[in-house]
């Protein structure tokens, strides 16, 4: 009787892993491809959700939030509309308008936050995991862009320090930098800007445990689309809005201020602490005023408040601090 | 080209010059087509038109020495220029109207803080004189080579619109670079076809008196 030996693979045959996840990624970029054409000839509104569910589905599920007192009151909130498709998040291209149309492909589930650095208890923490740690609440804050433009959102989240207090910081620890997602294959819209990936925001260890600093899981009840940040990101709302980063994967505490991606880009245009402040121009133009999003024409404009209208709660952090050096 | 041809070809450029400030203007009736920031979106806008306009404006001489065949190319330029300096125009009232808020101390420091400002005034200065002197009259009053002479300003006036806008961008936002590289192979085809231009007539001299 003929036994046969199953034939030898050569291992030169055998597909590299790397190359077998591009192959991967490849056909399901296609797939999308295909997909949104055909969800576009079918008049489909949410094409993202059928090509991949695991992602951009998530993007308008609603989540179970309770009331803050943190929330600001007595502004209208910009649209859903606008506050989806009007984004800087130029790993996804530069043009406002482009995030929304490319970030579908953000792969949000799985997705970790590792928490490390100068810290007793480093973890690493599922994404789901952190939806559940503490009470979702809806927390409705202005948002000042440095371009001189502004919205009013209602995000969901928690605060920061909550997180941070699980991982325990060291007395060495006084700053916290947070980096955010960052894959060229994936992201490939971000070679149209020469700026240094993945992007870099930090905050002194204070302005982190700051009860309005906001780990964001959502908007408008719902889940964040990708575009703005999911799936989870950080607002501080008495900074300019690039200081806020999204998609984050690692939360790092440090000793020493952490280089953050636009005061690399430009110091004298973006300073680290970035504070909201009529009084200290951007060099290129003025901050003393806004335009609101989302209003007509000759409605747009307004004044830009200090530390965006936030300087009750926020002003004691920068005692005896010169916020014009300190820009 | 016959006049029929003409009618059509100017029609078109005339619609797509248009086209640009008809969708803004369209935009007062339907707001949604403004966008979320409608005065970013008219800022620009007009802009980007006002370059667009002057590097295919840059083009027409280049591509008209190409051929003998291709001189009724010139037939579009004055529209072309005329065109960029609407949009210029409009760019700037924007600017005085909608950031500026018509505050003269807000725009004169702007002018004098804000070189990306300071530069794109010019490049507006710039192009008035020659707006201004684009009638047949004007030409005629100055004659073809004073005339000649006066519109090199918008080689400069070129120049400046690419600098303002790398200017105004975010350090690393490399949207200005097709302009920059369109703009500045049209300036340097210019000198390298004199050149070529003037060989290519040195050679037929030569052949003439040869002959």
């Amino acid at each position: 009787m003929l036994i046969r030996k199953p034939s030898e693979i050569p291992s030169s045959l055998i597909t590299p892993r790397t190359q077998y996840l591009n192959r991967r990624r490849f056909l399901r970029g296609a797939l999308s491809g295909a997909a949104v054409a055909g969800a576009a000839a079918l008049g489909v509104d949410r094409a993202a959700e059928l090509i991949s569910p695991r992602t951009a589905a998530l993007a308008g599920t609603k989540l179970p939030t309770v009331k803050s007192p943190l929330s600001t009151t007595g502004e209208e909130l910009t649209p859903y509309q606008d506050i989806t498709t009007y984004n800087n998040f130029y790993e996804f291209g530069v043009p406002k308008g482009d995030p929304s149309r490319n970030a579908g492909v953000l792969p949000t589930r799985p997705w970790t936050v590792k928490v490390e650095g100068l810290v007793n208890k480093p973890k690493t923490f599922d994404i789901d995991t952190l939806l559940k740690m503490r009470p979702l609440e809806d927390r409705i804050y202005r948002h000042r862009c440095v371009e001189a433009w502004s919205m009013v959102i209602p995000w969901v989240g928690y605060s920061l320090s909550e997180l941070l207090k699980q991982v325990e910081p060291q007395s060495k620890a006084k700053y916290v930098q947070f980096l955010s997602y960052y894959d060229k294959h994936v992201e490939k819209w971000s070679d149209e800007s020469n700026i240094f990936w993945p992007y870099s925001e930090g905050l002194r260890l204070d302005e982190a445990m700051h009860p309005l600093t906001l780990l964001t899981f959502g908007l408008y009840g719902e889940v964040l689309p990708n575009q703005d940040g999911a799936p989870v990101r950080i607002v501080v709302p008495w900074k300019y809005g690039f200081k806020s980063a999204k998609s984050i994967v690692t939360i790092r505490l440090v000793e020493k201020q952490p280089h953050t991606t636009w005061n690399d880009q430009g110091p004298q245009e973006y300073g680290f602490f970035s504070n909201v402040n009529p009084n200290v121009d951007h060099p290129r133009w003025s901050q003393k005023t806004e335009r609101r999003i989302g209003l007509p024409l000759f409605s747009q404009r307004r004044q830009t408040l200090m530390f965006n209208g936030y300087a009750d709660q926020v002003t004691s952090l920068y005692n005896g601090m010169d916020l014009r050096k300190y820009y | 080209m016959t006049r029929a041809q003409l009618i059509i070809a100017k029609s078109a450029v005339w619609i797509a010059c248009l086209w640009p400030i008809g969708r803004l203007a369209f935009g007062i009736v339907d707001p949604p087509v403004l966008g979320a920031d409608p005065t970013a979106t008219i800022e620009l806008t007009t802009g980007y038109t006002t370059l667009m306009l002057l590097t295919i404006g840059l083009g027409i001489t280049p591509v008209r020495r190409l051929s003998p065949r291709l001189a009724w190319l010139i037939k579009f330029r004055r529209l072309l220029g005329l065109f960029a300096f609407f949009y210029a125009t409009v760019h700037m009232l924007t600017w005085v109207a909608l950031y500026a808020g018509f505050n003269i101390n807000a725009m004169l420091e702007d002018i004098a803080k804000r070189k990306f400002i300071t530069v794109g005034v010019a490049a507006w200065l710039l192009l008035l004189p020659l707006a201004l002197t684009s009638t047949n009259w004007a030409i005629r009053k100055l004659g073809g080579r004073r005339w000649n002479r006066l519109h090199k300003l918008v080689y400069i006036a070129a120049i400046c619109g690419v600098i303002h806008y790398w200017w105004q961008v975010k350090p690393g936002v490399l949207l200005p670079l097709p302009f920059t590289i369109a703009v500045a192979i049209l300036l340097f085809v210019r000198p390298v076809q004199t050149l070529f231009g003037r060989k290519a007539q040195g050679a037929i001299s030569e052949r003439q008196r040869v002959g």
